[in-house]
């Protein structure tokens, strides 16, 4: 979220009003005060509106200090979060590295919430107010309201009231538990935070009267349909009862099941019921969470590409001084500037250099069409309003279909994309794929897979439970490539997650090529919780 | 849109969260803070600052996939001469593609480094530790007045206004002197408009009518809130008596006295005066040096300044007995005296010294240290064997029963050990 990790030295803030502005001029210098705030707010939104088409959640700006823009870091950005020590860790490292000048800290933080929260930090010149409000307030603003995943899984109306509640929740039970149980529990949760999202909408279950009719009607049909005949048809073998035990169990616990806090939650049989509430905290917040991963490279090249649209348009229309709009580009170019792979501050590839420069390859795509783009985007090619297109896209795509259906030959030539493939059975590494003709699919395949939770997150599952036995829980970790688990951390992790469920664990990593197990984890429960 | 300026807000959000890092990281902590201190000058000590400890215990794990191993793709900008089908060699490390994935910046990955307070950082560095016998603690004369909230008053400024309790005596009021409520007028109101409509009951309307005046009458006379209503916020002084201390620094300054020793005794004098600082609101020190006479000096006289002649303890021991009976009244003061000396005396002043102590001074303080320094390259055996002059006097005098703290110094290395054993909490090792 933070628009990039530099910082702009600048005097102190000082008062000012509109005294002598040149003609059309939103501001002069670096100085700004609350009235050049929304000045700029409205000149942008202006142009935000009518001529981008954005349609954004109402915005609040809030003027922060440093100080307060640390704070909001160490507790993921948000504005309230309850309390642990994990946040003080990370902002004693922020801190650290901010003091020695090692980091600046983000122009601008933004929150998924309605009305849209954007905290702009006060150190800021009123260039950077410009950019940091066209870029939060109305390129991620739009984002949010737009895009299927975050209307899917999250609740921009409701997360502050949430988080409210979860504040007061975790510092009541820190009250009347002690903090080192809450922390137990909330370490535990925080461990099992990537494996507490449901990645599928959930099929609604059907209450006791609507299964009720269901099975009167199934009877009503079987009656109907009775034939004697089928009597004497040889039926299938029944099965050991082995197996129609293992199904009841499965279907009793929901199993197998990828969400370990969900099931932590509804089953685990030692946990007090303050200690199921903070694990459903823990795993909504979680949830909410989730679309961010899955949108980085659209939700920054969406909101990089708004900005720099709006930035243009005020400086086309004299809005805004050739000098504010020497010190956007800047700045601008610094943040979606793509270090080469030898380069060796090479830090992966950049989701704002590619978010944006996919955008503008769309725009050039819709409105000046080669005959390639033609062949490979017939949809869009030509169709010029590319504006369209792009809300289009933004409203229905996340990073992985988003780079497998608009990676452009174009730009893979531009950005000299090529595939490397590293087989731990060789000896060498393999160049798969280069920007050639013969490429250009297995490149945009490799990099759609890269930003691919299916590829990137392990493939963990709850498979089963030792009911009539040691009540043991069984996970199954998937492998994919034949790559297993962190040692370490999942051995700290099982612990958290035996601690929780009371008893054994076992984690059995399985390679689906060979249905082989590769290797065995397990953890035991250290103490009661309670 | 809403402009909100949070810059006023409270800052320090954080605050919460830090503290319970450090409970979290407290061992760690403190192992690196006692580390950091070794090599840290004691100056140093006071600003707090950078420590650095092992990431391994606050560590949060999660399920990941292992960084090695298995088929790994990279997809990489920059291409330069690859071609398709091409072999690399693996580089080293197995950073995928020839790109470096290790971590940026020279920080090893093992290591959390962080910043404490000052606050913090004393805290940590002297816990555990407790001031001795602090039964006899003395509470100052001089007392510093602060308000305490105490019930209302009837007179006030305008700014301390009890509204709640002026409403409420307002409200009782009214009620008391029946003041007609808004409400009822309306009613009667509605009702004689309703019978001015339909007139069919004019005696009704009539009686209305009066009804209404008297009401507005007696609402003119009762007003809503009388000067008798008023209450104020009351605020009374209290004095709250303050804690204070005073600290002796004795120390012989003779030829005898290498840098090195006064170096040692300066770290054993700051470590105590940061102690003090920390239980006492108040902490002064008094700087005594002493050869074969002894005088009250300034801080950079008393570490710094040579001085040659011989070595008289005992004249030191008059000089703070003075400056007691001068300035520190032990009735109000807190008193503490550590002394460092390199162990001479003069033969004939050890039966005087002892008795100023046993008799003068032991019964004033609520401590008394004496360190002895050695050299640095003495042995440890032949040091810790040599009775000095100094050490065989005092020693007769905690046989006998005084209070006395007594140890030996030769290594910096040795203070802080030596400190933390003298103020350890329980505080049953009286003896070196």
């Amino acid at each position: 979220m933070s628009l990039a990790d530099q910082k702009t030295a600048k005097p102190g803030m000082r008062t000012g009003t509109r005294r002598n502005l040149p003609e059309g001029l939103l501001f002069e210098g670096a100085d700004w005060d609350f009235d050049t705030i929304q000045r700029v707010f409205d000149a942008c939104e202006e142009i935000a509106i009518d001529e981008l088409g954005l349609d954004v959640y109402p915005n609040q700006v809030e003027v922060i200090t440093a100080e307060q823009m640390l704070d909001a870091y160490s507790s993921i950005g948000m504005p309230l979060f309850y309390k642990h020590w994990s946040f003080g860790k990370h902002f004693a490292s922020h801190e650290a590295s901010y003091r020695k000048g090692m980091r600046g800290l983000a122009y601008e933080i933004v929150i998924n919430s309605n009305p849209c929260i954007s905290y702009i930090m006060e150190e800021n010149t009123a260039t950077m107010q410009t950019l940091v409000i066209a870029h939060a307030a109305f390129g991620h603003n739009h984002f949010f309201k737009n895009n299927y995943l975050f209307k899917q899984w999250t609740d921009a109306d409701g997360i502050l009231d949430y988080l409210e509640f979860a504040k007061g929740f975790i510092s009541d039970c820190e009250e009347r538990y002690g903090h080192g149980p809450v922390e137990m529990v909330l370490d535990a949760a925080h461990a099992l935070m990537g494996q507490a999202v449901h990645r599928y909408p959930r099929k609604v279950r059907p209450d006791l009267r609507t299964e009720e009719k269901r099975e009167r009607e199934r009877r009503l049909h079987e009656e109907r349909m009775y034939n004697d005949l089928w009597r004497t048809v040889p039926t299938k073998d029944k099965g050991t009862p082995d197996d129609a035990d293992l199904l009841r169990r499965h279907a009793l616990l929901q199993l197998p099941q990828e969400n370990i806090l969900y099931f932590l939650e509804k089953t685990a049989p030692k946990l007090a019921p303050w200690q199921r509430e903070a694990l459903r905290i823990v795993r909504l917040i979680a949830q909410y969470f989730y679309p961010q991963g899955q949108t980085k490279v659209m939700n920054e090249g969406c909101a990089t590409y708004v900005h720099y649209k709006i930035m243009n348009r005020l400086h086309e229309t004299g809005r805004i001084s050739d000098g504010s709009m020497l010190e956007f580009l800047r700045s601008h170019t610094n943040v979606v500037y793509q270090p080469q792979f030898d380069e060796p501050h090479y830090g992966g590839v950049n989701p704002y250099a590619l978010g944006f420069a996919m955008m503008q390859d769309i725009e050039r795509i819709c409105e000046t069409p080669t005959d390639e783009d033609r062949e490979w985007f017939p949809d869009i090619a030509g169709k010029g309003d590319h504006m369209a297109v792009l809300r289009d896209i933004w409203a229905n795509y996340r990073d992985e279909s988003f780079i497998l259906q608009f990676l452009s030959p174009h730009l893979m030539r531009q950005l000299k994309m090529f595939h490397v493939v590293d087989d731990e059975d060789e000896p060498d590494l393999e160049v798969r794929a280069i920007h050639d003709e013969r490429g250009y699919r297995k490149l945009r395949r490799a990099m759609a897979r890269q930003y691919d939770i299916a590829h990137t997150d392990p493939d963990i599952q709850i498979v089963d439970v030792d009911l009539a036995g040691d009540r043991r829980l069984i996970l199954q970790h998937t492998m994919l490539n034949r790559v297993g688990l962190e040692e370490s951390d999942t051995r700290r992790t099982l612990q958290h997650l035996a601690d929780l469920w009371g008893y054994d664990v076992l984690m059995r990593e399985v390679d689906p090529e060979t249905e082989m197990v590769v290797k065995e984890h397990t953890a035991s429960a250290r103490r009661r919780l309670v | 849109m809403h402009i909100v300026d949070r810059r006023l807000n409270p800052g320090g959000k954080s605050l919460a969260n830090r503290q319970r890092f450090l409970r979290r990281a407290k061992a760690l902590v403190k192992r690196a803070v006692r580390d950091s201190s070794k090599e840290r000058s004691i100056k140093d000590l006071e600003a707090g600052g950078e420590v650095s400890i092992p990431l391994d215990g606050v560590r949060e794990p999660r399920l990941r996939r292992s960084g090695e191993g298995g088929v790994r793709d990279y997809v990489l900008p920059g291409n330069k001469d690859y071609i398709e089908g091409e072999r690399i060699p693996r580089p080293p490390r197995g950073g995928g593609g020839g790109g470096s994935q290790g971590s940026p910046g020279g920080e090893g990955e093992d290591d959390f480094r962080f910043a404490l307070t000052h606050e913090e950082f004393v805290d940590l560095f002297l816990e555990d530790l407790e001031l001795p016998d602090l039964a006899k603690r003395k509470l100052a004369t001089t007392e510093q007045l602060s308000w305490r909230r105490a019930g209302f008053s009837v007179t006030g400024s305008p700014a301390n206004l009890a509204l709640t309790r002026t409403m409420r005596n307002s409200l009782s009021r009214r009620i008391a002197l029946r003041r007609p409520r808004p409400d009822a007028i309306a009613a009667l109101e509605e009702e004689i408009a309703e019978l001015e409509r339909t007139k069919d009951d004019p005696i009704r309307l009539e009686e209305a009518r009066e009804e209404l005046a008297r009401m507005k009458k007696r609402t003119r006379a009762i007003p809503w809130i009388d000067p008798i209503d008023l209450r104020y916020r009351r605020s009374e002084a209290v004095p709250r008596p303050v804690a204070q201390a005073v600290m002796f620094c004795l120390m012989d300054v003779s030829g005898s006295m290498t840098e090195h020793m006064k170096d040692l005794a300066k770290r054993f004098f700051t470590l105590l005066y940061l102690f003090l600082k920390r239980r006492y609101k108040h902490v002064e020190i008094v700087f005594i040096r002493h050869t074969h006479e002894a005088s009250e000096v300034d801080e950079e006289t008393f570490f710094y300044s040579p001085e040659t002649g011989g070595t008289v303890v005992s004249t030191a021991l008059e000089e703070m007995i003075r400056v007691m009976r001068d300035r520190y009244r032990p009735d109000d003061w807190n008193i503490y005296a550590a002394q460092a000396s390199d162990g001479d005396n003069t033969s004939s002043d050890n039966a005087k010294t002892a008795a100023l102590l046993t008799e003068e001074i032991l019964p004033a303080c609520q401590y008394f240290a004496y360190l002895e320094v050695g050299r640095e390259d003495d042995s440890p055996m032949g040091f810790g064997y040599r009775q000095s002059d100094l050490w065989r006097t005092y020693d007769l005098a905690r046989t006998a029963g005084a209070q006395i703290a007594m140890r030996k110094v030769r290594h910096r290395r040795d203070i802080y050990p030596v400190f933390r054993e003298l103020f350890a909490k329980k505080g049953e090792q009286k003896t070196a």
